[in-house]
């Protein structure tokens, strides 16, 4: 996998220092199960806040080490079972899809495309997995702020270039762009929006699932 | 004040241990047990990353009660800066610590110190409590970091971890500032700004080696099965 299109700086700062939408993350985390460059990236950005943890102090109160000696006394050391990927769905992807591929729950949106909208627990951003017919346009769609595209399988074009597996797209507002799946295999692609919650309010809530796309 | 003021630390110009050459290093560390780089143990040196080892391999409470008086007020200082009261802070900094015990077999000190290993449990902690968010975090790379790391690669992402401290202190002080709220969870990603002036480049370019040789060693191992 010969990745073109990696995160900017600001995006990783974001994700390392906890500052991202649910949504972003998980799009942010599933790229970097892929990209060892944009992980040791995020890594340095880590050791910064390892930085500032350093820099702050405030004094625990008496009796906390005490307390918490007692509390590792019945706490035995724990070696998570690796998470894995499973086919094209990389790890922080499956723990959302609940499987692989074949668990994903898709709804229709015409033309062979299809969506599946997974549940986040916090409404900074929307997440969807889509699926687009080789040769097919993505499904017309606009958002407000910035949304990344992350291609798992196949590939698309659109203005600015082509994406490939494994590669990230970043489009802030100000980009028109159109989307067209590459001829041959299905594109599938893991996208997140922020979420406009203004125009939540304001449209019934039935309405919604029509307009989360 | 019912609790101390936080203070911030400039980091001292101390004497910094040479790095060990590889293969001398190789030769010297005893069989199937990491050696701490330093045998000067001052507050301001002590091998974290030692410490950790202690409580990875033999559960020692005296390891990880000094790796708590280092960290945990340090934890709760993050979390109270990034909107905790004191006390739900104090509880953080237990759970944190907590972690650290149970997930000590995790830590991986040829990706990142033992400060920024903290830094990241803290962090998941905070938009646990803060947000009631769950963290995505990436794949994982393999069963675990190797159980005898490669000295000289450990000091030398040692290293890179200060020297980015003393960077971060050296910036101006709004430029620091900006940093410091992003990490205290205060700005959205359109606030921060992609210019840290931070060096970088280096400790990103050590912890990708690792990350290749990880990659290798499954490579290996998947040939091997």
């Amino acid at each position: 996998m010969t990745i073109r299109h990696h995160l900017s700086d600001q995006l990783l700062m974001a994700y390392s220092a906890g500052d991202l939408p649910e949504g972003f993350a998980l799009v942010i985390a599933t790229h970097l199960s892929l990209c060892d460059e944009c992980r040791a990236r995020a890594g340095a950005f880590d050791a910064v806040g390892g930085a500032v943890v350093e820099d702050g102090f405030c004094s625990m109160s008496d009796g906390s080490l005490e307390a918490c000696l007692s509390r590792i006394d019945g706490l035995s050391q724990i070696t998570p079972r690796p998470r894995q990927a499973k086919g094209i769905i990389p790890a922080p992807l499956v723990d959302y899809i609940g499987g692989g591929l074949a668990d994903v729950k898709w709804r229709p949106l015409g033309f062979g495309a299809k969506q599946a909208i997974l549940r986040m627990s916090d409404r900074g951003a929307s997440v969807r997995l889509l699926s687009i017919p080789g040769g097919s346009a993505m499904p017309e769609h606009s958002h407000r702020g910035t949304e990344l595209t992350l291609v798992l399988q196949g590939a698309f074009r659109d203005e600015t270039d082509r994406f490939g597996p494994g590669d990230i797209e970043v489009a802030d507002d100000n980009l028109e762009h159109t989307p067209v799946a590459e001829e041959g295999q299905t594109c599938i692609c893991l996208a997140a929006t922020e979420a406009p919650l203004r125009f939540n309010r304001l449209i019934p809530r039935l309405a919604q699932p029509f307009f989360r796309i | 004040m019912m609790f101390e003021t936080m203070r911030v630390e400039k980091p001292d110009a101390v004497a910094k241990p040479k790095p060990y050459d590889g293969l001398l290093a190789r030769a010297a560390r005893p069989e199937g047990r990491y050696r701490p780089v330093t045998t000067l143990v001052t507050d301001e040196q002590e091998d974290w990353t030692a410490l950790v080892f202690r409580v990875r391999d033999h559960q020692d409470r005296a390891a990880f009660a000094a790796l708590f008086r280092h960290f945990a007020p340090r934890v709760k200082g993050f979390l109270m800066k990034s909107g905790a009261s004191e006390q739900l802070a104090e509880e953080c900094a237990q759970d944190v610590m907590a972690t650290l015990w149970q997930k000590a077999g995790q830590f991986d000190p040829t990706r990142a110190s033992v400060a920024t290993w903290v830094f990241t449990i803290a962090r998941n902690r905070r938009i646990d409590a803060l947000r009631k968010a769950r963290r995505p975090e990436p794949e994982d790379l393999t069963w675990g970091p190797e159980a005898e790391p490669d000295q000289a690669e450990v000091f030398e992402v040692q290293q890179e971890s200060e020297r980015l401290g003393t960077a971060l202190a050296q910036l101006p002080q709004k430029q620091r500032e900006l940093i410091e709220r992003a990490y205290y969870g205060d700005l959205t990603h359109s606030e921060i700004a992609a210019e840290t002036g931070l060096p970088l480049g280096t400790i990103k370019s050590r912890i990708r080696l690792a990350l290749d040789k990880l990659r290798q060693h499954l490579d290996v191992k998947a040939q091997q099965e």
